[in-house]
């Protein structure tokens, strides 16, 4: 007998074979071009846009919606690649409603902001369909720079240096450049294979060799790079994960959340990648909203995010929030979890409900126990593989040695997201092009 | 339900909305259509002498301007007169007439400019009991260059001596259709007048390029790689024709001349506004063509309650009344001082009044670092673009300073009426006081 959504266990399949396609598409569903006029039209062209101020990478949203909305799209990707390179991947995956749209005068005005994140979708879509790529490499200046992970901040440091003319060499530890866009990303917001064909698309400017499998700390040390290299650039992201500190979390059928959005993303037939029937997240960030609407995609009965603080206190936001309950994901909040339970495999988790007051949080005497086939931790990653001579502060890269820069969700500063480390990555390039030209 | 009927030079209609002379009156499909969605009269289609009719172009024949959904702002055409058989014509006339005798039925008609031919198409269409004629010295393509439509129209002599002709060869009331295409629209006015025309009716189209094809550069429409000028009409050439009747209402040769105001009618407000500048009635082509004969149901239940929170009994209430409001510069009131006010309450911060002020006009809007907007007093002259550029209705407003308050921009009290032509910096202001 074929599995179902009752099927015991963590197992695969448990969807008809067409339901996968349908539920891991785009969940934004593009602008046509005359959806875009009309969305487009909406903008007021704000005298030094609150929008603008909003964006980490400071993107002329007015410019590029008056762009769009004069029948030039290819002119409005322009200008969003000019401050950001990856901006159809932040198109995508931005929490706009907290970053522009919150920012947006209509959405004072009206609770209805333009719908910025779209038109910039709009705009970088119908310019890479040209596959043209926009920029061209300055005149070689001689340097070169080691740019160490391939992830949003690595991509867009190594394209701005490219195209100031210096000669960049990626060294990723994975099998494929992207970082989090490629392994970690929701798959319904980069649909397509988006994060491939992006960094494809980036890299033909030229300049930039990736030599994927390389792992600084196990392949090469800081020290080497300094060595060959007129200057580093460290764009490693977090690669540990919390623990959650409760008894039993080894037990077969726990695992990290991001471990298994990567193997998801991953995957070339989801219909082949196994779920649990009652499946428990443990966090309230984007990966934990992430780990379970994706859960519940592939086919899981029941799914519920557990936190231990309040709904405001989620890092994932009000519309994200949402976006879980929607898909049928249920949030209890204020509550931690103390013990995994199960014979030889998890089989339920025990709760205590919270209390966050003045001096921290406070586990209560009353709890709850949901049951439980596939538990997933996501409460926060962590930074590792730090390597020698790079200060670490507040479990962030606060100060790094000469000639060696850092940005990202590695480095201190911003908030963890892609926008942030493609904006810190980007003003890195800059920083080490002012040095290495003396300007 | 405030009562619509209209009488306008002795025309009856249950309403003043009637559909001009255009594609939507050429045959009696359409007119019969139009009167059951409530239409109060048509002016037919404009008929040309006996003989063959005149062929249209078989391309694309409309350009348009749009709003960014595609709201038709403009359209322009190079249509001529009906290309249907003058016989056809005057048995449908005559067949919708006598099936809706409470319609007003005016007809258009376009011949060349000898006394013989408008002999002749007035004889023709004696007998189809139409209430009127309506004469098209408007069309500004196509017929013009036939020494017809607008080439008469921009000649007041030609308007003057064809507008005798008719009323000589036929007892019929007579409304003499204008065309814009020309600097001074009073004298074309003045020459129907003379001629003994009952009414104008204007606008008709104004000459116009919609816009041109960058590929393969030709204006738009284009007919095989080639395209010529059109008429333009619909909402976008509203303005125009306000101000056009509004010369006519308040000239004083012309004054109390009936006016039947078309250009751009598209809601019950547009005919009041007409309306109210002398329109006697209006005229409708471009709103039909984009929604359908439906619309007049909305024009009449808006005029209609319009009318009622007004205690208007009858439209003659409504007509002409802000006609002695339309002044020359000269007599405005130099002394009416207002300043800007921004309604912190109902800003969203948008700084589009910052941008316009600063940049382009007086400076006199203040932007704080956390993007409150205010006004200073002592720079505002008052233009008003700060309101025009807002995006949201009365945040803005102008408020009118008290007599006897000092204007802190010019240090000066605010004084009693007073004009340019009085005014000490006009070299021919007249002394008051002599
Ligand atoms: C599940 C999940 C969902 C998310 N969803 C969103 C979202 O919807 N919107 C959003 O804005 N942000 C989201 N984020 C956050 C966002 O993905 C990150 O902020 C962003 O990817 C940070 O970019 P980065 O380049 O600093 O790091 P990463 O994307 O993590 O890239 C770091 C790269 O460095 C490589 N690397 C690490 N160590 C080494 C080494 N020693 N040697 C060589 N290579 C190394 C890694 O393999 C990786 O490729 C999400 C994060 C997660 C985990
Ligand atoms: C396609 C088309 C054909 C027209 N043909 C005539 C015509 O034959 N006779 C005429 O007097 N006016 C003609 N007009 C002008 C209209 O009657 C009217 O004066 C003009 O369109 C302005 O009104 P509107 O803005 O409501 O369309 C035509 C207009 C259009 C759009
Ligand atoms: S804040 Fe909104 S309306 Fe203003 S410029 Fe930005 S997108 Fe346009």
């Amino acid at each position: 007998m074929p599995n179902s959504q009752l099927t015991p266990g963590i197992v695969p399949g448990r969807l008809p074979a067409t339901a996968y396609d349908r539920n891991f598409d785009d969940h934004l569903p593009a602008l046509d071009a005359h959806e875009a006029r009309v969305a487009a039209d909406r903008c007021y062209f704000c005298h030094d846009a609150p929008c603008v101020t909003a964006c980490p990478t400071d993107i002329d949203i007015p410019l590029f919606i008056r762009q769009i909305a004069t029948g030039t799209p290819e002119a409005a990707a322009r200008t969003i690649w000019t401050q950001n390179i990856l901006g159809g991947m932040c198109a995508r995956v931005c929490p706009t409603e907290t970053l522009c749209e919150e920012a947006c005068v209509r959405q004072t005005a009206e609770g209805k902001p333009v719908e910025i994140g779209l038109l910039q979708r709009h705009a970088t879509d119908v310019a890479m369909a040209s596959n043209r790529h926009p920029f061209s490499r300055g005149p070689a200046t001689g340097k070169s720079v080691a740019v160490v992970g391939a992830g949003p901040a690595g991509l867009a440091c190594a394209h701005r240096l490219a195209m100031k003319g210096h000669e960049v060499t990626v060294f990723e530890r994975r099998p494929k450049p992207g970082g989090l866009n490629e392994y970690g990303i929701a798959s319904y917001k980069a649909a397509g294979g988006f994060a491939a064909r992006e960094v494809d698309w980036l890299l033909q400017i030229g300049g930039i060799t990736v030599k994927c499998g390389v792992e600084l700390g196990r392949d090469l040390t800081l020290a080497d790079l300094q060595r060959d290299f007129d200057a580093v650039f460290l764009g490693i992201g977090l690669q540990g994960v919390n623990a959650l500190r409760a008894e039993g979390e080894d037990l077969p059928g726990v695992a990290n959340a991001v471990d298994f959005i990567a193997d998801l993303r991953q995957s070339s037939d989801l219909s082949k990648l196994p779920v649990g029937r009652d499946v428990v997240v443990i966090g309230g960030g984007m990966t934990a909203v992430d780990a379970a609407v994706q859960s519940k995609l592939l086919g899981a009965e029941t799914v519920t995010i557990v936190y231990r603080r309040g709904p405001e206190k989620m890092a994932a936001s009000g519309y994200e929030q949402d976006h879980a309950l929607q898909a049928g994901v249920r949030i209890i909040h204020n509550a931690a979890p103390f013990r995994v339970t199960g014979n030889g495999r998890v089989e339920a988790v025990d709760f205590a409900y919270t209390e966050d007051g003045p001096d921290g949080l406070k586990l209560l005497d009353e709890g709850f126990t949901l049951k439980a086939d596939q538990v997933f931790k996501a409460i926060g990653q962590t930074l590792t593989g730090v390597p020698e001579g790079v200060m670490v502060a507040g479990g962030k890269i606060a100060a790094t040695p000469a000639r060696v820069w850092a940005g990202g969700d590695c480095a201190a500063g911003g908030e963890d997201l892609t926008v942030t480390a493609v904006a810190e990555g980007r003003d890195a390039a800059e920083a080490i092009h002012a040095f290495l030209t003396g300007a | 339900m405030a009562d619509l009927t209209s009488s306008f030079i002795g025309i009856k209609s249950p309403n003043p909305f009637w559909l001009a002379s255009a594609p939507p009156t050429d045959k009696e499909y359409n007119v019969v259509r139009a009167f059951q969605a409530g239409w109060g009269g048509v002016v037919w289609k404009t008929l040309g002498s006996e003989g063959p009719p005149v062929v249209n172009v078989s391309g694309p024949r409309y350009g348009a301007v749009w709003g960014a959904d595609r709201r038709l702002l403009g359209l322009n055409n190079i249509e001529l007169i009906t290309d249907r058989p003058l016989e056809v014509n005057l048995q449908e006339i005559k067949s919708v007439k006598r099936a809706w005798k409470d319609r007003a039925l005016v007809i258009s008609l376009m011949v060349p400019c000898d006394e013989d031919s408008w002999k002749d198409i007035l004889k023709r269409i004696e007998d189809t009991e139409a209430d009127g004629v309506e004469l098209n010295f408007g069309c500004p393509h196509g017929m013009a260059e036939r020494g017809m439509g607008s080439a008469v129209g921009q000649v007041p002599e030609y308007i003057e001596m064809v507008t005798r002709w008719v009323k000589k060869h036929s007892r019929m009331p007579c409304i003499v259709k204008l065309t814009p295409n020309i600097s001074d629209i009073r004298r074309p006015a003045e020459a129907a007048k003379r001629g003994g025309a009952d009414a104008v009716s204007l606008i008709n189209t104004i000459n116009s390029i919609t816009s041109v094809n960058l590929d393969d550069f030709s204006p738009e429409p284009m007919i095989d790689g080639k395209g010529t000028h059109g008429g333009y009409c619909g909402p976008a050439v509203k303005p125009i024709a306000l101000n056009m009747v509004a010369e006519i209402a308040r000239n004083a040769e012309t004054h109390g001349l009936p006016i039947s105001g078309i250009g751009g009618v598209t809601t019950w407000r547009d005919a009041a506004e007409f309306m109210a500048l002398g329109a006697g009635n209006v005229q409708v082509c471009t709103a039909a063509m984009t929604y359908g004969f439906k619309i007049v149901q909305e024009m009449i239940s808006g005029l209609s309650d319009y009318m009622d929170r007004k205690g208007f009994t009858s439209t003659a209430d409504l007509v002409g009344r802000a006609v002695p409001n339309v002044t020359d510069w000269q007599y405005l009131n130099l002394n009416y001082v207002t300043k800007a006010q921004i309604s912190q309450a109902d800003c969203i911060q948008c700084g589009r009044c910052y941008a316009a002020c600063e940049d382009t006009s007086h400076q006199a809007i203040a932007m704080s670092p956390d993007r409150v907007f205010t006004v200073k007093d002592e720079e505002c002259v008052a233009c008003n673009l700060c309101v025009n550029v807002c995006p949201v209705e009365n945040c803005i407003t102008m408020v009118p300073m008290q007599k006897g308050v000092v204007d802190p921009r010019t240090g000066r009290k605010v004084g009693d009426y007073a004009n340019w032509t009085t005014h000490p910096n006009n070299p021919m202001s007249v002394k008051a006081a002599e």
